[in-house]
């Protein structure tokens, strides 16, 4: 017994090297910690280190962290969601649309935001759970889809001027907090109601992968889906779910987005799925499904809006780099996984 | 014996019928026959094709011609397709890197030229040459680090195009020289558009390679058992990158195609969509998207299919950034007929309807 | 599937409450098959399943209902998920709720008690990749135990398990025995079976051999009923194989010397001759495969030396090992073996064609040529050269296989169990296939589930047990009685004392 028990513990001696997850999500903190540093101190003349700087990453990615934390979930299964982009585009086309041209109110473009969500959900969520088609050609087709509506909807870009609409996207919560500036006016920070309902529902999926069921079965499935299957889960229903949520918060997400950027266009939100698949990973979502946490996610989405703060005050260097150097750490990530993975399965 | 003859001939003219409809190209061809005749319903002119100024006119040209880097494209897609199981979806951005390069060094860095800077083979070497390593990086992450190739080739498809914007300083770069236009075009004196002829010459490169080495038998068994190929001394990782390389080339090419035809590298533009065109070509002929088997006269047939679509569509007056919904929504009815679990369910139905019949005639014989 | 292959023929099957009862038989024997009926996975073409004292028979049709019968399993393959803890693995699926939602702290606290009731020494919050394989055995079977199961399958649990652990495994068997639970225990390891268990069921080719007491069934026994022949019978085989190979004025063709690879073959000595079939037996999981894909790199050997023609070599790929002349059909045909979407032309020609490189195709003709040569030597069955493999019943798939060898025109065959899963004419084939190529000089490597076929065909038999090879017989030592007594784990035979006798003849 004695003697077991010292060897089990040589043996964990040396399998534990750091917790793959948790050094994941090192990383990405470390990351975006360093890379804001960097910023307030390079360039601390220019705003950086003020709040309402931070503050204003969350306001302009309010709807990506959305749109991204329903990807996690997917990604968690180990499956793949490519048409959120073109879902945001079309959720704010339908939206700009609905308003501007046939009069209706910005509660039914609410409505309208979440259904388109959620029949890309449900369909592409069939089509890959239940008739176990490839995620990723399903969701290509569905981006494909997504984009081409937008523009059979209107090739104008149509702005918002619907007044509740404006009212929501225009209404400004002053935090107990701010600065004052070089005339000597205090300005208290301020963030819109999109960052608060984004929060809560990075809140709300934290909860339920923690404590539903549901929630811990899609990790499961995303370890070991035979495994999942033979311990009596219901793999291709939570498979299915995972996809109908992604769907439903790519609706969600797509509205604040229009929030953010009140018109609708065919070529808007292009690459977000990019960006969303890249905050995920970079979040410490495995591409191979079975670890992924909303929270990372979050930090992806900073991190990639640090980069494009960071180039854009820097002023010279064109804005496609921010898609260049994003893709570039995905790349990093990527291989990083991979390199894990194969060590891990090595050990055994 | 005589009784029996009619019986037998008969019998070998049905086997002749279920042979032409098993062919693994009787499908790609109907579709092709279909979406063509389909054409003609609109445009009772289609099929004529007219000398006009010394080149050929025609809606039926013009499918070739606007084909020509669809199939260039597919033909790649098809190997990338049949060796790794997964598709490249880099090819539209990784031609408008191609694009980028070849105009950019041919304007010597201006936003526009009236003379080239440098002679046009050596830009479209280079153009397709950075191509190839965008490819090579493709094949990296997929053959080496066993990343899906979706999931490899995304990285390009959204850093591609930027890429390509360094290359043009963000500009739309415009080579107005006569020479440059003509591979996208027409030569002088020949009646036949040149993409044709390029498509044409590369399709003959390829089975020429096929020919003279074993890759594409080497394709296929890593496509189809890669234990199994290991075994025999494959090296599967090899021949995966190989194809990922292959289908940059092929696509650094369509990209110098599609300046031509512009004579500009318009990043934005150049190649956007096609990459599902291609998927979508490789599927129309006949090709398994899971990979295995494949077939280059399929792709090259779907190819056609796929751009007589194309034409189909904007002869009903759908824009080009319409296109999309139809596609995607082919897209989803191939793969659904392709899925395992769809082909099993539509074999059980076949055969309960066959034993119906056979018991039909078996009551009626009785 | 292939049509007339029955997985599982009207096979009886008795759980008694309070009994450890061993499911024995080899390869393809259809002990999965069987277990696979009992906990849901497959569906039962025929028969009927009784539990307890219900009159009825249950319909088992999938894992859910197996499990709400209080029937358990825990396979060899760990069906756990390795990027959960612990805690979770134990209660995925099953998790106490509080209000609905998951209770957490109910889950830690019972895993506690869980782990601390069978002696686990793991810590509940440890994620399960990051725990031994022991400890992910013990943590399936702690989840299987915890479900308040009346019957308990274990498949193999004990093949990652050391001796300490395969003791712990045991008293935890016998307590649960103690209280009334009907465990079924697979496993190749003998000694496991008379340690612990009170019956026998031996399996053979889907049908039933027979229940057996344990008193009343002795090893050597045992190992004749699941190698298929009753062990008198055996006396009577007469042996085909030239056993008057002088050994010392041959040069050795290949010689291993420590060559092993951790957890799945221990070092070893080896040498084989040209012209020799060596037959290489032991039960399933002795380590007989992994024996011979060392010597052909398809495992990469991490210790040891390798040489051919005495000169040293090393086989980074399996491309290096067929360019110095060596050849190796695998054990499973549908994994490794045939390429099922290709050709029978094309699976025939693909190995040389490997061979001579990605420039230098081969004819059409010329394929076409050395394919229909092989289809006529081999006798393959086929409608034609250019019918896709998969159409191909399972002898012929083998014939194509061997053919596909042949032509790369091996110095050194290896057939890893060339003859399962085939009609027993295609066999007889083989295996005066196997003595002619011997005979024309070729070094053969044998491997068989029976062992009929290997005293007939082979000339020296080394005998493996446990991932090590324990034995090497040849001459008149190459008895059944000696084969028999070697692979049941009697006494270990001296090597060199045989090898001896035989070099006296």
């Amino acid at each position: 017994m004695n003697q077991m028990n010292k060897w089990v513990k040589t043996i964990a001696e040396k399998r534990k090297m750091i917790n793959d997850t948790t050094f994941l999500i090192l990383v990405t903190v470390t990351l975006f910690i360093v890379m804001y540093i960097a910023g307030m101190i390079i360039f601390h003349d220019q705003g950086f280190a003020k709040p309402q700087m931070f503050l204003n990453l969350l306001i302009s990615n309010a709807g990506l962290i959305v749109i991204a934390s329903g990807l996690t979930l997917v990604m968690i299964t180990g499956g793949i969601d490519i048409s959120v982009g073109s879902v945001t585009a079309l959720v704010c086309m339908a939206s700009a649309y609905s308003m501007e041209v046939m009069g209706t109110s910005a509660y039914t473009a609410i409505l309208i935001s979440l259904a388109i969500g959620l029949s890309f959900g449900i369909v592409q969520g069939y089509l890959v759970s239940y008739l176990n088609i490839q995620p990723f050609i399903v969701t290509l087709a569905g981006m494909f889809f997504g984009r081409g509506m937008t523009a059979i909807i209107s090739k104008e870009m149509l702005t918002i001027r619907n007044e509740t609409f404006r009212s929501w996207a225009e209404f400004k919560i002053y935090l107990p907090f701010g600065t004052v500036n070089k005339a000597g006016i205090y300005q208290p920070s301020y963030i819109y109601p999109t960052v608060i309902i984004a929060l809560i529902i990075v809140a709300l999926i934290v909860f339920m992968l923690k404590k539903t069921k549901f929630g811990r079965s899609l990790y499961a499935v995303g370890g070991n889906q035979q495994s999942a299957l033979m311990m009596g889960l219901n793999v291709k229903r939570s498979k299915m779910m995972a996809y109908v949520l992604s769907g439903l918060l790519a609706g969600i997400g797509g509205f604040l987005f229009c929030l953010n950027t009140g018109a609708g266009f065919v070529e808007q939100a292009r690459g977000l799925e990019m960006d969303a698949i890249s905050s995920s990973v970079i979040g410490g979502t495995l591409l191979s499904g079975g670890v992924g946490n909303p929270i990372g996610t979050l930090f992806g989405v900073l991190i990639k809006g640090t980069i494009g703060s960071l180039i854009t005050t820097q002023g010279t260097l064109s804005s496609w780099w921010v898609r260049i150097v994003l893709s570039a750490l995905l790349c990093f990530f990527i291989v990083l996984q991979s390199v894990i993975t194969s060590r891990k399965r090595q050990a055994e | 014996m005589k009784k029996d003859q009619p019986q037998s001939l008969s019998n070998s003219k049905d086997k002749l019928i279920t042979r032409i409809i098993h062919h693994h190209l009787f499908m790609p061809i109907a579709g092709l026959m279909v979406v063509l005749l389909s054409n003609l319903i609109t445009k009772p002119d289609f099929f004529m094709i007219s000398m006009n100024h010394g080149v050929l006119y025609g809606n039926l040209i013009d499918v070739f011609n606007r084909g020509s880097e669809l199939v260039i494209l597919a033909i790649g897609m098809t190997l990338v397709t049949a060796a790794s199981g997964g598709q490249d979806i880099s090819v539209g951005a990784v031609m408008a890197v191609s694009a980028a390069v070849c105009c950019s060094l041919l304007s010597g860095g201006a936003a526009s030229t009236n003379v080239l800077q440098m002679p046009i083979l050596v830009a479209a070497i280079a153009g397709i040459a950075v191509s190839g390593l965008c490819g090579a990086f493709n094949g990296i992450l997929v053959a080496k680090f066993k990343i899906q190739p979706m999931v490899a080739t995304l990285i390009l498809f959204t850093a591609g195009r930027g890429i390509a914007q360094l290359f043009t300083k963000g500009q739309n770069v415009y080579v107005r020289v006569d020479s440059f236009k003509i591979f996208g075009n027409f030569m002088p004196g020949i009646p036949v558009p040149t993409p044709i002829i390029i498509s044409v010459v590369t399709v003959i490169v390829m089975a020429i390679i096929l020919k003279t080495t074993t890759l594409g038998l080497y394709v296929q068994s890593v496509g189809i058992n890669s234990n199994a190929s290991r075994l025999v001394g494959l090296n599967a990782t090899r021949i995966k990158f190989i194809t990922y390389v292959i289908c940059g080339l092929l696509a650094g090419l369509a990209g110098f195609i599609s300046a031509s035809r512009i004579y500009s590298a318009d990043s934005n533009n150049i190649g956007l969509y096609l990459e599902m065109d291609a998927i979508l070509a490789v599927a129309l002929g006949g090709n398994l998207l899971s990979g295995g088997k494949f077939s280059f006269a399929g792709s090259i047939i779907g190819a056609f299919t796929i751009q007589g679509l194309t034409t189909t569509l904007y002869a009903m007056n759908v824009s080009a950034d319409q296109l999309p919904v139809y596609k995607a929504v082919v897209v989803v009815i191939i793969v659904v007929l392709q899925s395992p679990i769809v082909q099993k369910r539509l074999r059980r139905i076949q055969m309960r309807r066959k034993s119906v019949k056979v018991m039909e005639e078996g009551g009626a014989s009785a | 599937m292939f049509p007339g292959v029955v997985a599982l023929d009207h096979v009886d099957f008795t759980l008694r409450q309070g009994e450890i009862h061993a499911l024995m038989g080899e390869n393809g024997a259809g002990k999965s098959t069987l277990i696979k009926v009992l906990t849901g996975v497959y569906e039962l073409d025929g028969g009927e399943i009784f539990i307890g004292d219900h009159a009825k028979p249950v319909v088992m049709d999938s894992p859910q209902r197996a499990k709400a019968m209080g029937i358990s399993a825990v396979y060899q393959e760990i069906s756990l998920c390795p990027n959960l803890t612990v805690a979770e693995n134990l209660f995925i699926g099953r998790e106490p709720r509080k209000h609905g939602f998951i209770d957490w702290k109910a889950i830690h606290e019972r895993s506690q008690v869980i782990l601390k009731a069978l002696d686990i020494p793991v810590d509940y919050s440890k994620p399960l990749d990051e725990c031994s394989i022991a400890i992910q055995q013990m943590v399936a079977i702690a989840r299987a135990v915890d479900m308040k199961c009346q019957v308990l399958i274990l498949d193999e649990p004990t093949s990652s398990l050391d001796d300490s652990e395969v003791e712990k495994l045991f008293e935890l068997m016998t307590q649960l025995k103690n209280q009334g639970v009907g465990i079924v225990f697979v496993t190749h390891f003998l000694e496991q079976v008379y340690a612990i268990c009170d019956k026998i069921t031996v399996l053979r080719n889907g049908e039933l051999v027979g229940e057996y007491a344990v008193d009343a069934l002795p090893r050597i026994q045992l190992v004749a009923k699941m190698m298929g022949k009753d062990f008198d019978d055996l006396k009577k085989i007469k042996n085909d194989a030239d056993r008057r190979v002088n050994y010392q004025q041959m040069e050795p063709l290949i010689e291993a010397e420590g060559l092993g690879r951790k957890n799945h073959i221990k070092p070893f000595d080896l040498s084989v001759y040209s012209g020799e079939v060596v037959g290489f037996t032991g039960l399933l999981g002795s380590g007989r495969s992994e024996l011979v894909r060392s010597l052909y790199g398809a495992d990469k050997p991490d210790c040891g030396k390798l040489k051919m023609h005495n000169q040293e070599i090393r086989f980074r790929t399996p491309k290096d090992a067929i360019n110095k002349g060596l050849a190796y059909l695998p054990e499973d045909r549908k994994r490794d073996g045939i390429i099922d979407d290709l050709s029978v032309r094309e699976n025939i020609i693909i190995a040389l064609q490997a061979k001579r490189g990605l420039f230098k195709p081969m004819g059409r003709k010329e394929m076409e040529e050395f394919a229909d040569q092989y289809i006529e030597l081999l006798q393959i069955k086929t409608a034609s050269r250019e019918t896709p493999i998969k159409n191909l019943s399972g002898g012929n798939q083998q014939k194509v296989i061997i053919g596909r060898w042949l032509l790369t025109n091996p110095e050194y065959l290896i057939l890893d169990e060339p003859t399962r899963g085939i009609d027993i004419g295609t066999k007889t084939e083989i295996q005066k296939l196997i003595l002619k190529l011997a005979k024309e000089g070729m070094g053969i490597a044998f491997i068989s589930s029976e062992i009929d076929e290997m005293l007939r065909t082979c000339s020296r038999m080394i005998v493996m047990r446990d991932h090590e090879k324990v034995g090497e017989l040849n001459g008149n030592a190459l008895t059944q009685e000696h084969i028999m007594n070697t692979i049941a784990g009697g006494v270990k035979t001296d090597e060199k004392g045989s090898t001896a006798e035989l070099i006296k003849q």
